[in-house]
């Protein structure tokens, strides 16, 4: 029965959730790249 | 804080500079068009969410270490990244499909349980015990043969060596056993089934 009378939800916006946004940009603030002559190290900072 | 009306190229470069707030003007302005791209194609928020984190993660990466150089197609670059995720996403997922339960989708409609239920234990239980019923009014030898060769898994060769009778005989003494079970479940009208 509740899928017959619940309502679909049209329209809604698409978004990705706001924890992924948020990560994105502290994964961004604290990865960086670390060159060492030919070799280049990916660093996170915790 | 960058400029939420900068042009992505300007954004871009504020960005590689330093501007950690210039990339999030460039999610904030695109997030819905890519993620939309990336439903539209997967139809499922967990994984859409996933591409969309794995895009930009590519996104960083490249921009942090200069390796960008498409000034002014910001836009159409992360969507050939998060098309290119999506392509392995499919490519993964045939190797290992996953299913994911929903209102319309029951799991259980692919899954089964091939286990044998209480019922079906009950009556192979029940079976078994009337065959070694029958199976014990069978005469001696044709028993020993017949026990031998279906419960103890042995070759006629072998069953003719441990019984001391030729191959033959042993043959024959298993077609007489089977003849006589049938002959006995007939009569008496055992239904053997489960």
């Amino acid at each position: 029965m509740a899928k017959l009378y619940s309502k679909k939800k049209f329209g809604a916006v698409m978004a990705p959730k706001k924890e992924t946004i948020r990560f994105l940009l502290d994964y961004s603030k604290a990865f960086r790249l670390v060159k060492a002559g030919k070799m280049q190290f990916e660093c996170i900072a915790n | 804080m960058a400029n939420v009306n900068l042009p992505d190229a300007i954004l871009v470069k504020q960005y590689v500079t330093g501007d950690e707030s210039a990339l999030s003007v460039l999610i904030n302005r695109y997030q819905s068009k890519i993620y939309g791209f990336i439903y539209s194609k997967i139809a499922d928020r967990d994984v859409s969410d996933d591409i969309f984190q794995d895009t930009f993660i590519k996104v960083i990466k490249t921009l942090k270490s200069n390796s960008y150089n498409e000034e002014g197609k910001f836009l159409p670059w992360v969507m050939r990244i998060a098309h290119n995720l999506i392509v392995d996403h499919f490519r993964k997922n045939k190797k290992m499909p996953m299913f994911r339960e929903t209102e319309e989708f029951s799991i259980f409609s692919i899954m089964s349980d091939n286990s044998p239920n209480v019922e079906s234990q009950i009556i192979t239980s029940q079976v078994e015990s009337d065959l070694q019923k029958l199976i014990d009014e069978l005469p001696a030898d044709q028993r020993e043969v017949l026990v031998m060769r279906m419960y103890q898994d042995l070759s006629f060769k072998e069953i003719s060596e441990l019984t001391g009778v030729s191959i033959n005989t042993a043959l024959g003494r298993m077609r007489y056993a089977l003849m006589n079970l049938r002959k006995i479940i007939d009569k008496n009208k055992i239904i053997l089934t489960n």
